[in-house]
């Protein structure tokens, strides 16, 4: 059972966010749902690198040679969170501009496309 | 692979028990992404979202992976609901 | 459509995509039974090739440096895209703003919130050279102690002294400060390209001992140059959000 439950955790909280974006009713919400979404993908980026019984891939103080955990999967998933935040803060400022043009942050009445 | 551990630190955890370690820090993480889901109110979600953020950090630290609990800790604990609650004093001013 | 439609179809649809999901990841070979050589032979090679002891740093700014270089780019360009963004905002709520500072009590910062922020000022900003510096020794790296440095100001703010936030942090200053690094960064890659070699090449030399500060050659640089541009990023942003709320103080001060 272990061999596939962080995957069905990572189902699970991808689901949840996607509920959470589609039936919001407030844009920052909807914004941090998101977030929810977007930290499932490191979640099963890290479960699929692990290696069990191994150490983290730093050798500073355990010889070389020792089984390690995959460190690819770490690189990628480091730049991501950092870059995460800077699109999260991108989208605050569409959301502050929305509701200074429209004075709703409501997604379900934001819907028509002005000219 | 074998079942037991690489190599013996002074920190080195048998597999089982990191098993269940691993079990019940999933387990937090699910109920966390639920409970950031279900609180509606912009202000106490950017709180619960932090919460989030540190159990997060402490499942990777749990996969081993140290690299990305450091920048998880400082990105989705810190700057992410101080951005947040920026932007949302920002609407709340104009809305007065 | 009304939001209880609107549900339940999202139900209906979430359904099949989480099974469709699950059916997907149970084609994974098991958690923890990774089989892929790829990352075994690079923990086997990264401290022989590069001398630095922290392979995922390793991997970050030499084997996969090119995809740093974009992952940076993206920062840079998402501080320009907040500051376009909000750009119209700042000009147009500056007048009204002045009328409405006259009434408008902003209270003061508690004792306990000042002294602990102006406490932890100087740690943080240790911690974010720390942790820069330091990319191929130990679990850190550019972009931890780029964002543990933006917290340094963050702090100073919070501290109240918003006009010194400002002071430390000029515009124009902070923008130029992340310029160098995402152009340093670059700029270490061209060096390569100027000795013949392909760009982003380690030609700096690489020390003797695995993990100390002056081994591994450009990674540490490369790391130096990358906490500094995630630093300057930061406070660009948080400094663009929070003209407005500093606006109103500015005036009843």
């Amino acid at each position: 059972m272990m061999h596939v439950f962080p995957f069905i955790v990572v189902a699970w909280i991808l689901a949840v966010g996607l509920y959470g974006v589609v039936t919001s009713r407030h844009l920052v919400h909807q914004i941090v749902c998101l977030i929810v979404v977007q930290s499932s993908t490191y979640v099963l980026l890290l479960a699929v690198g692990y290696v069990t019984g191994g150490v983290a891939p730093f050798f500073y103080d355990v010889p070389v040679h020792t089984p390690a955990v995959d460190p690819v999967v770490q690189a990628l998933a480091l730049t991501d969170v950092v870059v995460e935040a800077a699109v999260t803060a991108l989208l605050l400022a569409f959301a502050i501009q929305a509701h200074k043009r429209f004075g709703t942050l409501d997604p379900q009445e934001l819907t028509e496309l002005k000219g | 692979m074998t079942g037991t551990v690489a190599v013996t630190t002074p920190y080195s955890v048998p597999v089982p028990l990191m098993d269940v370690l691993q079990v019940v820090v999933l387990v937090l993480v699910a109920a966390g992404a639920t409970a950031v889901v279900l609180t509606r109110r912009p202000v106490r979600q950017v709180m619960v979202l932090s919460g989030y953020g540190l159990m997060l950090a402490v499942l990777f630290m749990v996969f081993q992976a140290p690299d990305v609990t450091l920048s998880e800790l400082t990105v989705g604990a810190v700057a992410l609901p101080l951005l947040l609650l920026l932007a949302l004093a920002k609407i709340r001013k104009k809305e007065e | 459509m009304t939001p209880a439609t609107r549900r339940w179809v999202f139900l209906i649809a979430g359904a099949g995509l989480v099974a469709f999901y699950l059916w997907g990841l149970t084609g994974l070979p098991g958690f923890g039974a990774y089989p892929g050589p790829y990352g075994f032979i690079i923990n086997q090679v990264a401290v022989g090739q590069t001398k630095a002891t922290a392979v995922v740093s390793a991997i970050n700014f030499e084997y996969r440096g090119f995809d740093t270089v974009g992952e940076e780019f993206i920062l840079f360009v998402a501080a320009a895209g907040v500051s376009t963004v909000l750009r119209h905002l700042r000009g147009e709520r500056e007048r009204s703003a002045l009328d409405e500072a006259r009434d408008r009590a902003a209270p003061p910062t508690s004792d306990a919130v000042r002294t602990l922020a102006l406490v932890f000022t100087g740690p943080a900003v240790i911690m974010g050279w720390y942790l820069a510096a330091h990319a191929q020794t130990a679990p850190s790296g550019g972009f931890q102690g780029g964002v543990v440095l933006a917290t340094a100001f963050i702090l100073i703010y919070l501290s109240g002294q918003f006009l010194l936030f400002k002071r430390v942090s000029p515009v124009a200053v902070t923008e130029t400060v992340e310029a160098v690094g995402a152009g340093g960064f670059a700029c270490v890659g061209l060096s390569a390209v100027f000795l013949g070699l392909p760009y982003l090449t380690n030609d700096l030399g690489l020390g003797t001992t695995p993990g100390a500060i002056d081994s591994s050659g450009t990674i540490a640089l490369i790391s130096f140059f990358v906490g500094v541009e995630v630093a300057a990023a930061f406070v660009l942003i948080v400094g663009e959000l929070l003209e407005q709320t500093l606006l109103i103080r500015q005036e009843t001060r």
